[in-house]
């Protein structure tokens, strides 16, 4: 395998971290609000992502630095091309890290709430966005010489609203089936039965989509399979099984879209000699190398304590139990 | 066209001052929090316990705004500087990302422990986190200092395929540029918590509350701090000064208003008033020695590069770096001041003065913000220094009105967050060092 089709499937690995790893967390951001009932639950909810939420939002920055040293020219129309959505994307994020932070000094129950608000918000605006932009970049957007010539609305089509709810399903049970394995007693049961509808909307969505893209990539089967017999086993309560199977069906729309991208990493829809590859659009060998070797030696670090920091927080949270010692 | 590039600066600037007015202050107060930290493991004693404590609850929330407003940093050279990403992306997006898998994995995940483990980990454990977190963050330093400094002075690599390939990945970060603008940025952190320490703990000294004696400690403390701070801040800067001599005489000229190539050259204090040979014995050590003016460097460009303008805004560098140098030296007086009066009037007396200290947390931002405004406007009109010209690096496909949008979304997000953090910050410092927060009947999840 060449350099440059190595940094395009880690590239992948690291959307597929991001989507994953995200996606319970701007799930859990958005349910928060809708399943409890009281400030007291809302916390608990918000308290089961808090040593992680950081952590989880460096796999989209990881993957913005890894795509500007593998392939300059990608992350340079890339992030011009989506500029508008991307700047509502930033927002989104501030808002919603910052509230983290507030949420758990401010005394004050209307500032508490607000959070919350803010918190939902900052976590769905990402969730829908992050299908909508993977969606157009399959379709490919109107780029020429390297520079984006279309509108804002160019960009928000209907299939690529489609991506952004079938993103939002996929987010939201993934979050929902996070807080079944973290949270117990009452709240666990609330979970438990929202991630029910999740789940088959998930389905439905992903049997359209699958129709839709089948001549795109095979692997999207794959995916509607698993989610498929993840519904199968939520519905019949063994959700670390199905949580587990949520997460592969990530990775594999994750590596469905990139499969059916390859060799191209951003197409343009005026014209294919306009598309950008893998070829034309990447660092030099030198670079390259030199990338793969850091690389090759952190990303198992990296992995390594990730997993050991969840492990440590593998109890399960009640009401009782979610408060921060400082 | 020019106006695309002009906001795209102002909006570079805007978020990148605002970034790094939390970022210092990460460094500085990790490695405080860090050492009280690692005494209280050490003594078991409660009270260096609640001071880690304490000082801790300002990291967390200056942390947090440092990180929201770096994810900015990270996509904004491909959002409003495509064409510079593409020419130099080679070499200037290795350093990023490396940053990335380095340090900001280490700092969130370790951080994460470090505020939910302290029941849940062995206590040798919950002080590594710590560690951790500030090692992380001085590497993450690191790294965006080497990106910076190949702006500044670029190593390293070939030009080849009509963009910056890099060939010396060794030379890149053993860059001279970077070699002394690091230790620099280090000792401004330093400095900067050193004054943050010293402004808090005077307040509530100065309020007699009921832990004076534990602020008497940290304001000693910080004395400590801040006096090897503003030493190797000084000394550092002398160097670098030294270093911007060599390699980008033309900001050095426009820091000192150095019109004509003089021998020996006079350093100007405040226009108008002059010190005759100074500006050749801070750049060679002796009072002799040529330093070039602007005109004849105007000239050596335009003879190499062809014609145009090559001499940055010169006020901005002149009053940036008075201010930066000002700012230093009343820092250096408040720590002498600071230590006069407690050791030798026992601190019962003028503690009225003590209001001063509380005003000199603004020293070192001041001197922070313009420490930059010199680096990056004395390098004008390049965004890569000889290589290429900022109005050549803009996002072309991106409208004006785009940038005005998001300069003003990030501004307002940016002045609500501002006034956030500096609410909770001056909730805790009310607080102090009491451990139970007072709480409203039935409505919060107990802290």
């Amino acid at each position: 395998m060449s350099l440059e089709a190595l940094w395009f499937v880690l590239i992948a690995v690291l959307w597929v971290g991001f989507f994953f790893l995200e996606g319970f967390d701007f799930g859990v951001g958005i349910l928060q609000f809708f399943l409890g009932k009281n400030e007291r639950e809302r916390g608990t909810y918000i308290y089961s992502i808090g040593p992680h939420w950081d952590g989880n939002e460096v796999w989209l920055l990881t993957a913005g630095g890894a795509i500007f040293a593998a392939f300059p020219f990608w992350y340079a129309t890339l992030f011009s091309a989506l500029y508008l959505p991307f700047v509502i994307l930033l927002l989104a994020l501030i808002v919603r890290g910052v509230c983290f932070e507030i949420r758990h000094r401010a005394n004050f129950p209307k500032v508490r709430f607000v959070c919350d608000i803010a918190l939902a918000l900052g976590s769905f605006l990402p969730a829908l966005l992050a299908g909508v932009a993977m969606a157009n970049l399959v379709i490919g957007i109107p780029i020429e010489n390297g520079n984006f010539t279309g509108t804002f609305f160019d960009l928000v089509t209907p299939y690529a609203l489609f991506g952004g709810a079938l993103g939002f399903f996929l987010f939201l049970t993934n979050g929902a089936l996070f807080l079944t394995l973290k949270i117990e007693g009452e709240l666990q049961e609330r979970a438990y039965r929202f991630s029910k509808i999740a789940v088959v909307i998930t389905v439905i969505l992903f049997a359209i989509a699958t129709v839709w893209l089948w001549r795109y990539s095979i692997i999207c089967v794959l995916s509607l399979v698993l989610i498929l017999a993840a519904m199968l086993l939520v519905l019949r309560n063994y959700l670390k099984t199905a949580f587990v199977l949520v997460a592969l069906c990530t990775a594999c729309s994750v590596a469905a879209l990139f499969y059916a991208m390859f060799p191209n990493v951003l197409v343009s829809s005026i014209s294919p000699d306009q598309n950008l590859t893998i070829w034309n659009c990447a660092s030099s060998a030198y670079t390259l190398k030199l990338m793969s070797i850091v690389a090759a030696i952190f990303v198992p670090v990296i992995l390594a304590y990730q997993i050991w920091s969840y492990y440590v927080f593998r109890k399960r949270i009640s009401p009782r139990n979610a408060n921060i010692e400082e | 066209m020019d106006d695309l590039v002009f906001l795209s600066r102002l909006q570079f600037a805007i978020t990148t001052v605002y970034h790094f007015l939390f970022v210092p202050l990460t460094i500085g107060l990790g490695l405080f929090v860090a050492i009280w930290e690692t005494m209280a493991y050490k003594s078991g004693n409660s009270e260096d316990e609640r001071i880690a404590r304490f000082w801790g609850r300002l990291f967390l929330l200056n942390f947090a705004a440092g990180v929201v407003t770096g994810i900015v940093q990270e996509f904004q050279f491909g959002m409003n500087w495509s064409e510079y990403s593409r020419f130099v992306g080679d070499v200037f997006g290795v350093p990023l990302a490396i940053e990335a898998l380095l340090a900001f994995f280490v700092e969130s995940t370790f951080l994460g422990l470090w505020i939910f483990g302290r029941t849940l980990l062995p206590k040798g454990v919950h002080l590594a986190c710590i560690w951790l977190v500030f090692a992380a963050s001085c590497i993450s330093a690191f790294w965006i200092l080497v990106a910076n400094s190949f702006m500044q002075n670029p190593v390293g690599y070939v030009f080849n395929n009509g963009r910056a390939e890099m060939t010396d990945f060794l030379a890149v970060i053993s860059n001279p540029y970077f070699l002394h603008q690091f230790p620099h940025v280090i000792s401004a952190s330093i400095c900067t918590a050193a004054f943050f320490i010293l402004g808090i703990s005077a307040w509530k000294i100065r309020r007699c509350s009921q832990d004076s004696a534990l602020f008497e400690r940290t304001f000693k403390a910080a004395l400590f701090m801040g006096l090897i701070g503003v030493a190797a801040v000084l000394f550092s800067g002398h160097l670098q000064g030294q270093s911007v001599a060599k390699l980008q005489p033309m900001k050095l000229a426009a820091m000192e208003n150095l019109k004509e190539t003089a021998n020996p050259a006079p350093l100007s204090i405040l226009p108008g008033i002059e010190m005759p040979a100074m500006l050749s014995v801070m750049v060679h050590n002796v009072p002799r020695g040529e330093v070039k003016g602007m005109e004849d460097l105007q000239k050596a460009f335009e003879y190499r590069y062809g014609p145009g303008n090559y001499t940055p805004p010169v006020w901005i560098s002149y009053i940036s770096f008075r201010v930066m140098v000002g700012c230093s030296l009343v820092m250096l007086f408040f720590i002498f001041y600071g230590m006069f009066w407690f050791i030798y009037l026992k601190r019962n007396m003028h503690k009225k003065i003590l209001l001063l200290m509380v005003m000199g947390i603004s020293l070192p931002y001041l001197a922070n913000t313009a420490g930059w405004l010199i680096a990056e406007t004395g390098r004008q009109p390049w965004i890569v220094y000889g290589l290429m010209p900022t109005d050549k690096a803009v996002s072309v496909g991106v409208s004006s009105g785009s940038v005005i949008f998001s300069m003003a979304a990030f501004s307002v997000i940016y002045i609500i967050l501002a006034v956030i953090i500096f609410l909770l910050m001056r909730r805790e410092v009310y607080r102090g060092y009491v451990e139970k927060r007072i709480t409203r009947k039935n409505n919060a999840i107990a802290v």
